[in-house]
């Protein structure tokens, strides 16, 4: 599904990606981890396609082909998803006119019409509901004055609304309580399916008791150092980053 | 021959012209004489620093349109907020269309200025009203000292129309230039309820100058509302004066929409005349190429325990300027005065410029003033956020821009207004999308 080969970013002639690869097959979830400004962020909005970074060197291919000079609307349409670290706030657009939008836009670049409005609130319902988020939310204006388990939650009810193939989840367990967690996570695993592929980014193990990957990538300096199962997070856990960075010296 | 000199001795021949009571002969006279000493307004006026009319002043305007000019319904019917029911006053080049409008004289009078001005039937109104909340300035001295035509709307004590009123100035332009003096008379009595939609409306590419003034008058009670269209041809230029008075417990509130134009001036003047009155004042400009908006506002609070809020979006792109002038005046018996100003603007290019001002005058010790400008530009987050969810760059801004002006929707009573602005915006942005929010 996702091929990227010897990946070289920057942003400002600031290197942040130093030669990265990494393969994820349909069916499979993988778990990127590593310390802070080890790039993980970077990979995730280079993926997406944000346009501030510039790829010197190597590609990103999603099934087969060159995603590099899309713009982050058509890698979207190809089933690109990016659930943000920081989710940013639009005042004025309610979750709802912007979930549909965004999907009747995605129908649009399909050639197909808009999605009936019948279909699109049944969908809205189960997908909601799945996500455990009141009706009332659904007209808040997007992101505004959410709290930042509310803002997760709705990262992945646009994913569930959205259906991606490969879903990046960028620290979607930074600042959730355990009940949130737990419903994110619940959201996650049901959407799995043999046909599409999940990226965790994480610091801790914590997501990964409830999402469980089925490879774990430390990232550093720009560079996937090791990879293993799911178990290398455990000892990431227990140990901390530093014991990588010694057995790279 | 210059404009002002072609006015001033035009003006004999206009008054043999029109019937004529005496007093208001006596008024536009006056008026004359005044615009006579003051002229045109130049940017060494402080009002009018950074509009300057003298390109539109060099045009050759024709002060009468001799030429009876009948369009047809069908070719602008697209003007009218034609899904709801109205009343409908048309002009055609000044002069009235009794083919495409619908008035009425039943409980109340939505008919022409050139009959209330002389028919002794209207007299009292006329004495009582007209040409007494203006400020004698330049272009409304102009436009007072030429008065004969407009809208004349008079709505008695605890009558609610029940229908919209759309006033409509529409410009055939057979004439190389035109110059036209709208002039509107709104007598709202007490515990009375009306809505009016205005649009000029010019039909031509040759150059266009209206100097239109309307007075409103909201008693005790009263309920008013305004929306004003302005998406006109780019060789259209407009000054709106428009005086505002009221009297205790009314609420009046102007939405103006300016959307297009070759300079578009409004001065929106508010008097409050009595205590818990709420005056509402909104505007969305969204406006492109070369074209210029300006909004002059004043808010005089008169009397305590008063409101006023004020919102005003603008969206600028490529060379496009707007001027936003906010005045608040709060007098020292204006006690618990609630003033609120907002004024936000969007620079969508390098190339566009907003001079905003806000000026508050307080001398009253027990109020609440407030103000908000921004000026400021897309961001780029929340741009990458929507294209990440597959909007496109160019719809994700039309959003972004709708939900930015949206505020000032959010007021509009009329839903077909709301959703024919709606479009409108939608169009502006060149988007096909149904801001449904």
């Amino acid at each position: 599904m996702l091929k990227i080969e010897n990946l070289h970013a920057s942003i400002e002639d600031k290197s942040i990606l130093k030669g990265l690869s990494l393969e994820v097959k349909a069916g499979e979830v993988h778990a990127i981890m590593g310390p802070n400004g080890a790039g993980k962020s970077t990979l995730a909005n280079i993926i997406a396609g944000k346009e501030e970074y510039e790829v010197t060197e190597g590609n990103i291919q999603l099934n087969g082909e060159d995603i590099g000079e899309l713009a982050p609307e058509e890698r979207a349409h190809n089933g690109v998803f990016l659930s943000f670290q920081y989710p940013v706030e639009i005042p004025g657009v309610s979750v709802t006119n912007f979930i549909k939008t965004a999907i009747n836009e995605t129908r649009k670049a399909k050639g197909l019409e808009d999605m009936p409005a019948k279909d699109m609130l049944k969908m809205i319902r189960e997908k909601s509901e799945l996500l455990e988020i009141d009706r009332k939310f659904l007209s808040r204006s997007l992101n505004e004055g959410f709290s930042g388990g509310e803002k997760k939650r709705n990262e992945i009810f646009q994913m569930a609304m959205l259906a991606p193939k490969l879903a990046i989840l960028d620290e979607t367990d930074s600042g959730l309580d355990i009940d949130a967690l737990r419903i994110v996570a619940n959201g996650v695993n049901k959407l799995k399916s043999k046909d599409n592929a999940v990226i965790v980014i994480t610091h801790y193990q914590r997501l990964l008791d409830y999402i469980v990957p089925d490879f774990v990538h430390v990232l550093h300096d720009g560079k996937i150092v090791k990879s293993g199962d799911a178990s290398l997070a455990l000892e990431l856990e227990a140990k901390g980053y530093d014991w990588i960075k010694q057995e790279l010296v | 021959m210059e404009l002002k000199d072609k006015l001033v001795s035009s003006y004999v021949a206009f008054e043999n012209r029109v019937e004529t009571d005496s007093e208001v002969h006596e008024i536009r006279s006056k008026a004359l004489q005044n615009f006579e000493a003051l002229g045109f307004p130049t940017k060494k006026l402080e009002a009018w620093k950074y509009t300057s009319l003298n390109a539109v002043l060099k045009q050759d305007y024709s002060l009468f349109p001799n030429k009876e000019n009948n369009i047809q319904l069908a070719d602008v019917k697209k003007y009218f907020i034609h899904d709801i029911d109205a009343y409908k006053l048309v002009f055609i080049d000044g002069k009235y269309s009794s083919f495409l409008s619908e008035t009425t004289h039943d409980t109340f009078d939505v008919c022409l200025m050139s009959a209330a001005l002389v028919k002794p039937k209207y007299k009292a109104v006329i004495e009582n009203y007209f040409d007494k909340i203006t400020t004698k300035d330049n272009l409304t001295s102009l436009n007072t000292a030429y008065a004969s035509e407009g809208a004349y709307i008079h709505i008695p004590r605890n009558v609610e129309v029940e229908k919209p009123i759309q006033i409509i100035n529409f410009i055939t332009g057979s004439e190389a230039a035109t110059l036209l003096q709208p002039r509107n008379l709104i007598v709202v009595e007490q515990n009375a309820h009306v809505q009016i939609i205005e649009r000029n409306q010019s039909l031509t590419s040759n150059p266009v100058l209206t100097n239109s003034v309307t007075e409103v008058f909201a008693a005790k009670d009263a309920t008013v509302d305004i929306y004003k269209i302005q998406n006109d041809d780019e060789n259209a230029s407009l000054v709106d004066n428009s005086y505002i008075e009221q009297k205790s417990n009314s609420i009046v509130s102007v939405h103006t929409f300016s959307f297009g134009g070759n300079i578009t001036r409004n001065n929106l003047n508010f008097f409050q005349r009595g205590e818990h009155i709420d005056s509402i004042l909104k505007g969305i400009t969204i406006i492109e190429g070369k074209q210029h908006v300006d909004h002059h506002t004043l808010v005089h609070h008169i009397a305590p325990n008063c409101e006023s809020h004020q919102d005003y979006k603008g969206i600028f792109d490529e060379r496009a300027t707007g001027v936003f002038n906010g005045k608040v005046i709060v007098e020292k018996e204006a006690q618990k005065t609630n003033a609120y100003q907002k004024n936000n603007n969007v620079l969508v290019s390098d190339k566009a410029t907003i001079n905003a001002k806000p000026q508050l005058e307080i001398f009253a010790d027990d109020v609440k003033c407030s103000h908000g400008c921004t000026i400021g530009q897309l961001d780029e987050d929340a741009l990458f956020y929507m294209q990440q969810r597959g909007i496109p760059k160019k719809e994700g801004k039309a959003l972004l821009m709708y939900a930015f002006a949206n505020t000032v929707l959010e007021s509009v009573k009329i839903p077909e207004v709301k959703q024919r602005i709606t479009k409108l915006i939608a169009k502006k942005l060149g988007v096909d999308i149904g801001f449904d929010l």
